[in-house]
């Protein structure tokens, strides 16, 4: 009876603490699928929802204020409609802003908002262009100014066939750099009124709401993940691709420096006898002790005398000289390996090199592994590294911009930013349930096995 | 040395002569420069000029290094304890035989693997003050949540109570340790009716010794150095200061304010204390630390 206890307790309390140790991870996703009033609101709700209202067939997403208490049967219910006036202009449908009096008179004043864009190295930049009517039409080059990178405003000369007029449709591109309006008379059935989902009234142009009484049966409430926010954060942290790319660049790179340079290093260290060698390492394995803060400095003046500041080198090239980690770790696998082995392969006038590569690699695959999957976490989760060495926005890494956008957002779209690091953390998640035994493995020999 | 040793050695200084390399790189050379450049007044911009111990004494006066060295003791006083604590409990359940076992593993060794960058956004968002999560649950108590990343007072107390979220890898150490504790200890302290705290504190702890003496001096290294998360949640100092932590000055020094002679000045006294640490763990250890049989 009391054993009986005892493991129920034990239960329990496994339940609990595994219950307050996935809050964070499904707090972040449940966030990220969340549209932004919802993440914000209060009291916090796990499952994003949205509200369906379905009128003639058709069904749009509408705003409910919250019922309390019971609703009549057949009373109707107010619901928020958001909706657009559009126009045709070049052939493309363009939200604009009708003066108050749309539904009266032939005539209608509608505000159309647009600006330009200079394509240069591939680019588009918003500009302002002089005199666009004039100029755009004739041949050769125009003067237009953009800010730059660094924020600076700068006069370049761009073909005219790399400028272009952009009419605004979301809030976005009415707040471009060098954004413009022009008012027009146009005729009012040129106006088209279109609903909007309820989502979009924050994101697009000229968005207006209207109130309306519904039916309650007309109404449904339906879970609904924003998966769309991954690529809106995706588009909001606007450098995205290159922290990818230069992620996935690093890991590879540093994967393959340390898995060459650590066998040789560790086969060095276990598999051939010469004199002094557990000696020295002894050094390798007190280099483990040096904090990063000791070294940082020089090797930063260092890399500055190379030119490599700025540069993605000085996160991967030291991998390639084996770190005492790595080499420990395959040190203590290869010396499970019986020596017979090598001996009787050197008997058969095998070379050293070749000993190494058929018969002791194919081996020691599981130790790889685990230096490999080391590594490749380490290189995607480091910071510091990067905060160090990258200086400009399109060398960083994904946890470095993850941080810059951060910094830029602060703390107001957190939907986008939930959404934002769960791709820099997803990926990391998944490595881990696909290689979760070499993980756990990993660990144990990190600590006291040998 | 015999023509055989001589062979050997050639073939054994190949193998690992990238590591040579490397160690004589970026291991001697800046080890050695940033030992000079601690007794220099250095800003990369200009050549370091001796200044003898200047650096160091400086550091006596600084009343923002003794602010970064408060909080940084006050962050390993409370973080090792309560992980390492909560790292043997957890498991030590996590060693019974029960159902599902792998599962309950995998969700409390998953955070320690999350990247800290992501874990400092998913904490700002839990803890902030309005519309965090924590502070609703308070809210349900009828109670009111502290500013925690706003409040100066409430600023350590959160790094340390979130860091405990990535336990995971002391968690799996210790469960490593537990596993080769033979059975058969435990048996007999039930007939002679041992209660489980009791085993939990003569068995148990003494037996896994070993690997709380591993824990502790990596705990030790890891919490004298916690940077990311101070300097991504509360973007450096934090309010007042709360959140310098001694490697944020550190950084801020080298990088920021190009005092590159400090900085280097700084982490030789971040790197003495932590061999005088490692070192006076082990001596305690040597008394108290059991070391199994085949050990």
């Amino acid at each position: 009876m009391a054993r009986r206890f005892r493991k129920l307790m034990v239960y329990a309390a496994l339940l609990v603490g595994a219950a307050i140790f996935s809050v964070p991870l499904l707090w972040m996703l449940s966030t990220a699928v969340k549209p932004i009033d919802q993440a914000m609101s209060s009291p916090p709700k796990w499952l994003p929802y949205q509200w369906v209202l379905t009128e003639d067939g058709r069904e749009t997403t509408v705003g409910v204020e919250e019922i309390s208490g019971d609703v009549a049967p057949n009373t109707s219910v107010p619901v928020q409609v958001a909706y657009q006036w559009l126009m045709e202009i070049d052939g493309q449908r363009v939200p604009v802003m009708p003066s108050a009096d749309v539904l009266h008179g032939e005539n209608v004043d509608v505000t159309v908002n647009f600006h330009f864009q200079a394509n240069i190295d591939g680019d588009w930049y918003s500009a302002q262009v002089s005199d666009p009517d004039g100029t755009l039409d004739s041949d050769g080059s125009i003067d237009v100014v953009i800010i730059d990178d660094g924020g600076y405003t700068t006069r370049v000369s761009v073909d005219t066939a790399d400028v272009r007029r952009v009419y605004d449709q979301t809030t976005d591109d009415l707040s471009a750099s060098f954004a413009q309006s022009r008012t027009l008379a146009v005729p009012r059935e040129s106006l088209i009124k279109t609903v909007i989902g309820w989502d979009d009234r924050s994101e697009l142009a000229h968005v207006q709401v209207e109130r309306r009484q519904v039916e309650p049966g007309a109404l449904s409430k339906h879970t609904a993940f924003r998966w769309g926010n991954f690529g809106k954060a995706i588009y909001a942290m606007k450098r995205f691709p290159s922290y990818l790319k230069n992620t996935v660049i690093l890991c590879v790179l540093t994967v393959i420096g340390t898995v060459i340079s650590s066998t040789l290093v560790a086969y060095g260290f276990s598999r051939i006898d010469w004199p002094g060698r557990d000696k020295v390492f002894l050094v390798v394995m007190a280099t483990m002790m040096v904090p990063f803060p000791v070294v940082m400095v020089p090797l930063f003046t260092m890399f500055k005398e190379f030119g490599w500041i700025g540069t993605l080198k000085p996160l991967w090239v030291p991998t390639f000289f084996a770190g005492a980690f790595n080499v420990f770790l395959l040190r203590q696998f290869f010396r499970t390996i019986p020596k017979d082995l090598s001996e009787s392969a050197r008997i058969d006038g095998c070379s050293e090199l070749r000993i190494f590569w058929q018969i002791i690699l194919p081996l020691a695959k599981p130790a790889i592994a685990v230096v490999a999957l080391f590594q490749f976490m380490g290189t995607w989760n480091d910071f510091l590294g990067p905060l160090i060495y990258l200086t400009d926005e399109k060398d960083f890494t994904l946890a470095l911009g993850l941080q810059a956008y951060k910094s830029q957002t602060g703390g107001t779209q957190w939907h986008f930013l939930m959404a934002a690091s769960s791709l820099v953390v997803l990926p990391i998640v998944v490595l881990f349930f696909l290689a979760q035994r070499t993980f756990i493995e990993g660990i144990s020999m990190t600590g006291l096995k040998g | 040395m015999t023509r055989g040793e001589r062979h050997n050695l050639l073939k054994g200084v190949g193998f690992i002569s990238p590591w040579i390399i490397g160690f004589a790189i970026f291991g001697i050379y800046p080890l050695a420069a940033s030992l000079y450049y601690s007794f220099c007044d250095y800003d990369i911009l200009n050549e370091p000029a001796l200044v003898g111990t200047l650096n160091y004494r400086e550091m006596v006066g600084d009343s923002v290094f003794w602010i970064s060295v408060y909080n940084t003791v006050y962050f390993a006083v409370f973080s090792i304890p309560l992980g390492l604590i909560l790292a043997l409990l957890i498991a030590v359940l996590l060693n019974q035989k029960v159902m599902g076992r792998s599962v309950f593993r995998t969700v409390y060794f998953l955070p320690s693997i999350v990247p800290l960058v992501g874990v400092s956004m998913i904490w700002l968002w839990i803890f902030n003050g309005d519309l965090g999560l924590i502070n609703h649950a308070i809210s349900l108590l009828g109670l009111k949540g502290p500013g925690w990343l706003t409040d100066e007072q409430w600023v350590k107390p959160t790094l340390v109570l979130s860091g405990v979220w990535q336990v995971g890898g002391t968690i799996v150490i210790f469960l490593a340790a537990l596993q080769d504790v033979p059975r058969s200890l435990y048996e007999s302290a039930d007939i002679d009716g041992a209660s489980p705290r009791v085993q939990l504190l003569h068995i148990t702890v003494p037996m896994i010794s070993p690997a709380i003496y591993f824990n502790l001096v990596i705990g030790i290294i890891g919490a004298l150095q916690e940077f990311v998360r101070p300097y991504v949640m509360l973007d450096g100092p934090g309010p007042n200061r709360s959140a310098l932590f001694y490697a944020i000055n550190l950084y801020d020094n080298a990088f920021r304010y190009l005092n590159m002679g400090y900085a280097c000045a700084m982490a030789w006294v971040l790197f003495v204390v932590i061999v005088l640490l490692t070192w006076g763990v082990t001596a305690l250890s040597r008394k108290h630390v059991h070391y199994g049989g085949d050990g």
